[in-house]
């Protein structure tokens, strides 16, 4: 867990981390400008830091309705107006960019933060980035294993030696800066079913797995085939962190939760999904047994210790801000978590 | 309400036949109601590619945008191999999973033989459960010896007609108000 900068002595990790959705308000039609919403990132992640979260991250999207499409330049900014979170991309779309880049960008924000950034790599759940870049979805398996296995030597190795498909070759290649300890947590990040849990087992690469609702427990296959494949190829499964992640939002009641996550995550769920989320479904998701994290403190505290126990992950990542949450819901957020509930979550997880 | 008649081939004649029929018989009976007739002959479809619908362009767009914002959807499909046909497969296709939630779905399909009377139970149903529709359970069936000239001939086809669409539109008000019963309990 080292290596991964993972202290599990100090109980299970709370992190933030958001899209750059950019939707208006549902409540009252209104979108804020694009800068408005990177500069609010910004400074959620100084507040983050505050309230004693241990993670922040952005991830890229390339279409309509998001605004960090150039993460790695938010998280840039971040490390600089930040001095102990981690700060990582959630996630970063390797498929439409080249490795190498990829690598030298987070060794800077490592460097920029004193040692504090990692990468979490995906192949996008949008197809945006794919067009818009030029890269062709039919290599969409492929090319996101190639890239990611090139970006896993990089990190490894000094001097990169490297041949592929989708990429001209590496001879000898000292890829600059290096991070500030040689290395950084690099993870994969993993959709709901278990085939792409499966080749990150096999790959011995940290796994960052969405659980965005429904009952937990359907996600509890994709934890035990990551854990079981990464025994078959060898890796110890137990060196290896997990993350999950889930829209999130509390309140002082369940009423007031509801009440306040609901016309965000249907609006959100419309603008991208092109579908709303129903009400009845939504109205079971309090339940301790279903992932999505919507509830009072106390029912919060009670989902994220049910699901450590399932899952026995080493960080839980929360998505505070999806489809137009005005800022100062945000911030209260932001205060339930480090007042309430980290401190109740390191006390039952830490060692 | 707004409701959407689909016919499902660029091809033949039947189906579009008992569409504009079906249509004729909603506007007669609901004129309140926005109904809307989607010929897919007269477009040109995109094969689905994985993007968002919305993300088309063009009549892709309009197509899928159309459907998607219906109430109720009766799909007009002829038989092709023992199925729907591609062009129909594909709308479906285009749309997100769970599309068809809180959507009543009816079906007319027409076919050349009896034989194939049960295809919308083994071939339309099961997806149409699978996008989540609310399936209106009856369909109607119409072969070719009920059509003269494009027109239908067969009053039994004609009495299934009106009656499938009362059904529709009962069926859509009759989810309404289970949701609405159901949205009275929740208070977010």
């Amino acid at each position: 867990m080292e290596q991964y900068r993972i202290n599990p002595s100090k109980g299970m990790e709370f992190g933030l981390y958001s899209l750059g959705d950019h939707i208006p308000n549902p409540i009252t039609g209104e979108r804020i400008s694009a800068g408005q919403r990177i500069n609010e990132l910004i400074e959620a992640s100084k507040l983050a830091e505050q309230a004693g979260i241990d993670v922040f991250g952005v991830g890229e999207s390339h279409q309509t309705y998001f605004t960090t499409q150039a993460h790695t330049v938010v998280l840039g900014a971040i490390a600089q107006a930040t001095s102990k979170i981690k700060i990582t991309s959630s996630a970063t779309v390797l498929s439409v960019s080249d490795p190498v880049r990829v690598y030298e960008d987070f060794a800077t924000i490592d460097l920029i933060s004193d040692g504090r950034a990692e990468i979490v790599a995906g192949r996008g759940s949008r197809v945006g980035a794919y067009h818009l870049l030029g890269i062709d979805l039919q290599d969409y398996e492929e090319i996101f294993e190639e890239k990611l296995e090139l970006l896993k030597k990089i990190n490894e190795e000094d001097h990169v030696t490297w041949q592929g498909e989708f990429r001209a070759p590496l001879q000898n290649a000292h890829i600059l800066p290096q991070p500030k300890n040689g290395s950084l947590p690099i993870w994969r990040a993993v959709g709901g079913p278990p085939a792409s849990a499966i080749k990150a087992g096999h790959m011995g690469i940290p796994m960052m797995l969405t659980t965005l609702g429904g009952p937990a427990i359907n996600f509890k296959h994709s934890v035990d085939a990551y854990r079981e494949a990464a025994e078959l190829s060898g890796f110890d499964s137990k060196s290896l962190p997990i993350a999950t992640t889930s829209l999130f939002y509390v309140a002082n009641t369940t009423k007031e939760a509801l009440q306040g996550m609901y016309p965000h995550i249907n609006g959100g769920f419309q603008a991208i999904r092109g579908g709303g989320y129903p009400k009845q479904q939504f109205a079971q998701a309090p339940d301790t047994r279903d992932a999505l994290m919507v509830g009072s403190t106390q029912q919060i505290i009670e989902k994220i210790l049910y699901q450590n126990e399932l899952y026995g992950m080493q960080r839980f990542m929360a998505q505070i801000d999806f489809g137009g949450v005005p800022f100062e819901k945000i911030m209260k957020n932001i205060e339930i978590i480090g007042n309430d509930i980290i401190p109740a979550i390191k006390k039952y997880t830490a060692k | 309400m707004k409701i959407v008649a689909l016919a499902g081939s660029i091809v033949g004649s039947k189906t579009k036949t008992a569409m504009l029929k079906t249509v004729e018989m909603l506007k007669q009976k609901y004129p309140e109601h926005e109904v809307i007739l989607l010929d897919l002959a007269e477009y040109t479809v995109e094969f689905s590619d994985g993007r968002n619908y919305f993300e088309y362009g063009g009549d892709t767009k309009y197509v899928t945008e159309t459907i998607m914002a219906a109430d109720a959807l009766i799909i007009g499909t002829p038989t092709f191999q023992a199925s729907i046909p591609a062009t129909l497969k594909n709308i479906f296709d285009l749309l997100p999973v769970n599309a068809f939630r809180d959507k009543v779905v009816s079906s007319v399909v027409t076919a050349g033989t009896a034989k194939h009377y049960l295809m919308v139970e083994q071939q339309l149903k099961p997806i149409l459960a699978y996008m989540k529709a609310h399936i209106v359970p009856t369909y109607v069936f119409i072969e070719e010896k009920d059509f003269l000239r494009k027109k239908i001939v067969n009053d039994d086809i004609l009495f299934r007609l009106e009656r499938l669409v009362e059904d529709t539109v009962l069926t859509v008000e009759a989810f309404e108000s289970i949701r609405a019963k159901k949205d009275e309990e929740y208070d977010f």
